[in-house]
């Protein structure tokens, strides 16, 4: 009997080591030396038990009684098996070898890529075939979006507009990631992903109205350009701070959780930059702690303005500091257009079946400056940024593989590209003519409804211009 | 945390000295639509509690029930302390609408430190009363996310001074997000909890963030003074579209008052009237208040007749009522709790001079904390904040 023991209980125990090491169940049964012995115990559970709120964690020390196990069977003298506590958060197992865990793995985290750089596949088998008609979809979005970059960056040098980013670089992160998601899930952005607003049917025209401020714009002229927003998109205002989205995310997938959809998730979008920042971490963890059904995308372009991520932070990446916070995390080729799909594709799928968050680390490039405020020649050698543009291009890699599928042409290039180039010339013509919001909207959706002082102000605003009408201009007089 | 709790309990000694006078004046403001009515309570009524007035909406004619009721009670309605009935207008708008829901540190199981929140986790789950982990910045910016999607979220900071970490949420997104989006979101949050100098808290547990956050244009900033306006501020302010700060005051938690059965909103934008008067308007908030109504006693002995305002909207000002006042009166005398420098007081004196500078008779005097951070040691903290003493010292020199 006691052999019997011996053995069994030394199975069950490197049974629970393995299941230690390997799995992250959580339990909230508190286990005891007791339950582990018992031969009526084909519960094998594993030790991690999250702390009851009600149930005090007394730090019960766990030992095995040697009589239990005989020193000829032990194969190692620093059996980890040896002992072990119940400390608040967790059993933890003790070892007398001071190990300091090192800041750096011996190797970064591999990254995942469907197409190699002559646009051939080489995946897996988790490789889910894509269509031609989503193939070409995808295509033509990340043409329109580029083209859409490069007029509306040539109005604002030309005056028009006063300001523009690019997405140049990252159209396959924007347009890859909009293809997978449905249009119920919400998106947080951050401010480089247009594509995704583009993909779910965001007109160009809809598109230079925000940039001009006029009257069409559905944010009645009152964010800088780029800072789009709508909410029949399920695409949430752009706000200019960083990371400020990431909270917000949370709480939106919170709101999901809460009205137990089954079929959404939250997608938050940010850059490499982004991750310094406090919400950051504050969004991570709580999405992490909250259980709540959001996917966080970083683009991780390796600049945050003229700061390379060398000198935004020393850990791998960002893909590792998802397990810090206890979030799967992947790390995915950005430029990759086939890749960053079946990646999101898949997060979204376990955002939503197992209800948790998941952090998607995507590699790519900023071609283009940050902003038209920006030259970021000055702190960068053009050969890099030529580099991907040319032999890195996103675009380039997808066009390959869907000429290779017969789906695509150089004819069907140089025409989609014709016709977008006139769409956005057009859209940004009218848009330019149209006139731009009235006075009144100066003063309404501060609140529900105008304050008293507020209509004092407006009154007082009106009084002025009309005493000194040549002082303001044109446009206000169609009040 | 326990320190301060007992000396929550000195606090309620408060309730002795003042006298919370049962009849609320109804001011209708010209011009604006109120979105909730006042509905007036007298509790020295002998005909019951009917409802007066106008309905709105969907009231919900549940009565409360009260926890004592004698059986020869002449006096109808029930006692409470100012958190429970905090915590009543709280369960009866989550009971009414299923997209409230509260969070913050805390605040479920252990009912919040100040237990405005006890009993309502059990109630409701643990996911509409979220405990969160300590991060304001994080749970600020969560309800925002969550109100632009469609909850209405109570947001409890453990002390309003912690909320200086939400600042950025609050100031750019909570604020803003209505406006920049052109009306698309809507953020209804209502962001609450103590704030102002408490017994020896020390200076960081004794802020008055009214005075920050009273430029940040979108939002909407209310101060409770007694469990009968708590209860109809936090039903008010679950209930409007905008975003409101509801300040509390750590020392005001225990107050004891009897408040109506039946329900009642009161207006976010409206000013109390507290006592009526001749001589001199007295406008305050909060924890003031009682100070106020400790020096009018001794004013009232020397033959000075003032008239008392309880400002409670802090954003925007109640300008009607307090300009019924001054035109009245003619003498202003502000008393707050805020720092000299940009404070409440500072923003009123200026909107008080610039609307009804010519019915004033003398110039608007000030009272406020002076501008250091609030010391531990009992005797300067005393020192910092505006006493009765130097409230009757005003008015005399105000009425020469």
């Amino acid at each position: 009997m006691a052999l019997w023991l011996r053995r069994s209980s030394k199975h069950i125990i490197k049974n629970l080591m393995y299941s230690n090491y390997c799995r992250n169940n959580i339990t909230t049964k508190t286990t005891t030396a007791a339950s582990f012995l018992n031969e009526k115990a084909d519960v094998v559970s594993p030790v991690f038990f999250v702390g009851r709120r009600f149930e005090s964690t007394k730090a019960a020390e766990m030992r095995i009684d040697p009589q239990f196990y005989s020193s000829e069977e032990d194969e190692d003298h620093d059996d980890l098996l040896n002992q072990g506590m119940d400390f608040p958060g967790g059993k933890v197992m003790f070892t007398s070898e001071m190990s300091f865990i090192s800041e750096h793995s011996d190797k970064r985290i591999p990254c995942y890529r469907v197409l190699n750089d002559h646009g051939e596949i080489v995946s897996d088998e988790s490789y889910q075939q894509v269509s031609r008609e989503l193939a070409t979809r995808m295509h033509n979005s990340m043409i329109t979006l580029q083209v859409m970059d490069t007029f509306l960056y040539e109005a604002q040098r030309q005056g028009r507009i006063s300001f523009y980013m690019t997405s140049n670089g990252e159209e396959a992160v924007n347009i890859g990631s909009a293809a997978a998601l449905s249009y119920d899930d919400i998106i947080f952005p951050q401010y480089r992903e247009p594509g995704v607003l583009l993909w779910r049917g965001f007109t160009l025209q809809e598109f230079a109205n925000q940039c001009f401020g006029n009257r069409a714009d559905y944010g009645k002229g009152r964010q800088m350009p780029i800072h789009y927003g709508s909410k029949r998109h399920n695409f949430f205002t752009i706000s200019s701070p960083i990371a400020t989205q990431l909270p917000q995310a949370v709480g939106a997938a919170y709101s999901l959780k809460m009205d137990n959809k089954k079929d959404a998730c939250v997608v938050a979008f940010m850059g490499d930059g982004c991750t310094s920042e406090g919400d950051f971490h504050a969004g991570m963890n709580f999405a992490a702690v909250m259980e709540v059904p959001i996917v966080f995308i970083c683009r991780n372009n390796g600049w945050a303005i003229s700061t390379p991520v060398s000198d935004q932070f020393r850990s791998d990446g960002v893909v590792v500091k998802g397990p810090a916070y206890g979030i799967q995390s992947i790390r995915v080729d950005g430029n990759d257009a086939l890749a960053v799909y079946q990646v999101i594709r898949a997060a979204r799928n376990i955002a939503i079946s197992e209800q948790k968050p998941v952090l998607v680390e995507a590699l790519t490039y900023r071609v283009g400056h940050h902003s038209t405020s920006d030259d970021s020649t000055k702190y960068r050698p053009i050969d890099e940024i030529t580099h991907w543009k040319m032999a890195k291009n996103p675009l380039a890699r997808f066009r390959q593989w869907i000429e290779k599928n017969g789906w695509w042409d150089e004819e069907r290039d140089s025409e989609a590209r014709n016709t977008i180039k006139q769409e956005v010339i057009q859209a940004i013509q009218v848009a330019e003519r149209m006139e731009k919001p009235s006075l009144l909207e100066l003063f309404t959706d501060v609140y529900d409804k105008p304050t008293n002082d507020l209509q004092e102000q407006e009154t007082s605003l009106r009084e002025t211009i009309q005493r000194h009408p040549k002082d303001y201009p044109a446009f206000t007089y169609s009040l | 945390m326990a320190a301060s709790i007992q000396s929550l309990a000195a606090a309620s000694s408060l309730s002795a000295a003042n006298s919370i006078d049962s009849k609320r004046v109804h001011a209708s403001i010209p011009g604006r639509k109120a979105s909730f009515l006042v509905v007036r309570s007298d509790l020295r009524g002998s005909n019951g509690s009917n409802l007066k007035g106008h309905r709105v909406g969907n009231l919900v004619t549940n009565a409360v029930a009260s926890p004592e009721a004698p059986a020869s009670a002449s006096k109808s309605g029930h006692e409470v302390l100012l958190f429970e009935a905090l915590r009543e207008g709280l369960d009866e708008e989550m009971q009414r609408d299923p997209r409230v829901c509260v969070m913050g540190e805390d605040v479920g199981h252990y009912g919040g430190s100040y237990k405005v929140t006890k009993g309502l986790a059990n109630k409701y789950g643990d996911l509409r009363v979220l405990d969160t982990p300590i991060a304001e910045n994080s749970f600020t910016g969560m309800g925002i996310g969550a109100a632009m999607t469609g909850l209405r979220p109570v947001i409890e900071g453990m002390n309003m001074g912690f909320l200086l970490l939400a600042f950025n949420q609050i100031s750019n997104n909570c604020g803003m997000l209505h406006y920049t989006s052109g009306g698309q979101f809507t953020i209804p949050v209502v962001i609450r909890g103590p704030g102002g100098v408490g017994r020896q808290l020390g200076a960081e547990h004794s802020q008055r963030l009214e005075s920050y956050f009273q430029s940040i244009p979108g939002i909407q900033m209310v101060a409770c003074s007694t469990p009968y306006n708590a209860k109809g501020l936090m039903k008010a302010a679950i209930r409007s579209e905008n975003p409101v700060i509801l300040f509390e005051h750590v020392l005001l938690y225990n107050l004891k008052e009897r408040i109506p059965d039946e329900e009642y909103v009161l207006s976010l934008e409206e000013a109390e009237m507290v006592r009526p008067g001749e001589h001199v308007t007295i406008l305050t908030y909060s924890r003031m208040r009682y100070h106020v109504m400790q020096a009018a006693k001794t004013l009232v002995n020397k033959g000075y007749d003032p008239e008392v305002i309880d400002i409670r909207s802090l954003k925007p000002f109640d300008l009607y009522t307090i300009g019924k006042s001054v035109k009245k009166t003619h003498r202003v005398l502000i008393v707050e709790e805020c720092m000299r420098t940009g404070g409440i007081g500072a923003s009123l004196t200026a909107a008080i001079n610039e609307n009804f500078h010519d019915y004033l008779d003398a110039p608007i005097v000030c009272l406020s904390s002076q501008d250091v951070p609030t010391p531990y040691a009992g005797t300067l903290e005393e020192w910092t904040v505006v006493q009765p003493a130097q409230i009757v010292t005003a008015v005399e020199q105000l009425c020469r």
